[in-house]
């Protein structure tokens, strides 16, 4: 610790963001790295499939692929538009 | 046969090149016959690098094409008699590169040499792909910064699912971290990831750290690999690199910072 440290000491260094905005980051694109290549085409298809009955757009849907050992998982979550009965 | 090492890293501008002239001058002046591949076509950069860009007569693609032997292209090293270059063609695209092309001249090589390093273009089109396809050990070049790291993860993804060992489910390729560019006392006022955070999220054996060093720019200014300059902290650490992975037990080193007595008392930035 030396003189100027201390007064350096009250600024927050950028390098705690840096790591984890790449843990998140990563931990996503390793999910993604091995889910089926079909996935992409079923939801665009489950997309059109639910836009014919509820009017959404395409972040209101979300897909989550999960594996470990011995099962998928494939989430689906789709967040419906308020109910505003003025507008119907 | 030879062992074949590819020097990847996704991203551009961290160190391959550097890092491949070191490392192939290190093992020959370990006394391996070593030949170093640029597979960057169309952007050769290696013979510059290495000192030899004058000599260049036939490369990598005249040979793929029949237009030269091997041993026509093949350049030996001025400081190194063990060392042998490949340069990459500056006129033709990374297409002219085929798999089969690479892959008998790989096996031609390892007839005679003990290893071969393949130095990788940036990103992940053909030049990259072909680098690494065939790779027994991959050394992945990072810089401590958020692009670089991101870069590199998505580069073991590719070393694990697109590469000869892979496909043919052989042994993996192993995996080394190089990480250079280091800046300890940025580390240190919190400024830079550190080594231990690059590890934690790559989950890398560790080859070693290469400080951030004006020898690098001096021995690119030169044309003779960073290794060659002996005083410097660069070299040294190219230098520890090649032990370890000859299975030296070296401690690492410049992962900490080294001030003078000025320093000391005052610090740097």
């Amino acid at each position: 610790m030396n003189l100027l440290d201390y007064f350096r000491a009250s600024k927050v260094g950028s390098a705690s963001v840096a790591k984890e905005r790449l843990q998140i980051l990563v931990a996503h694109e390793r999910s993604s790295r091995n889910q089926p290549s079909y996935l992409p085409q079923l939801q665009r298809e489950l997309l059109e499939v639910i836009k014919k009955y509820i009017n959404v757009d395409q972040e209101a849907i979300s897909f989550n692929f999960e594996q470990d050992d011995n099962q998928e998982t494939l989430e689906l979550n789709i967040v419906l538009p308020d109910y505003h009965p003025k507008n119907i | 046969m030879a062992r074949i090492i590819v020097v990847t890293s996704g991203k551009g501008g961290v160190g391959k090149t550097t890092t491949s002239a070191a490392i192939a001058m290190g093992l020959a002046k370990k006394g391996h016959k070593t030949a170093v591949i640029d597979f960057d076509v169309g952007l050769r950069n290696l013979d510059l690098i290495m000192g030899c860009e004058r000599r260049v007569v036939y490369d990598f693609v005249n040979v793929i094409n029949g237009e030269a032997s091997l041993n026509q292209a093949l350049i030996r090293d001025k400081h190194c008699d063990l060392l042998y270059i490949l340069p990459a063609s500056q006129t033709r695209d990374k297409d002219s590169l085929t798999q089969e092309g690479v892959g008998k001249i790989l096996e031609d090589l390892s007839k005679d040499f003990k290893y071969i390093v393949c130095d990788s273009p940036a990103g992940i089109e053909k030049g990259a792909h072909l680098a690494m396809y065939f790779a027994d050990d991959a050394f992945v070049v990072t810089n401590p910064e958020v692009s670089s790291v991101r870069d590199s993860d998505r580069m073991l993804g590719l070393l694990s699912s697109k590469s000869r060992r892979a496909e043919q489910n052989e042994e993996p390729i192993k995996e080394y971290l190089l990480l250079s560019r280091y800046s300890p006392d940025r580390v240190k006022l919190g400024e830079m990831l550190s080594v231990d955070d690059v590890q934690e999220i790559l989950s890398l054996h560790l080859l070693g750290v290469i400080p951030e060093s004006k020898s690098v720019l001096n021995a690119s200014n030169s044309g003779t690999p960073v290794i060659l300059d002996e005083k410097s902290d660069a070299g040294q650490a190219y230098a520890d690199i090649v032990a370890r992975y000859l299975g030296e037990d070296k401690p690492h080193r410049f992962i900490d910072e080294k001030k003078g007595l000025f320093g000391k008392f005052f610090g740097s930035k």
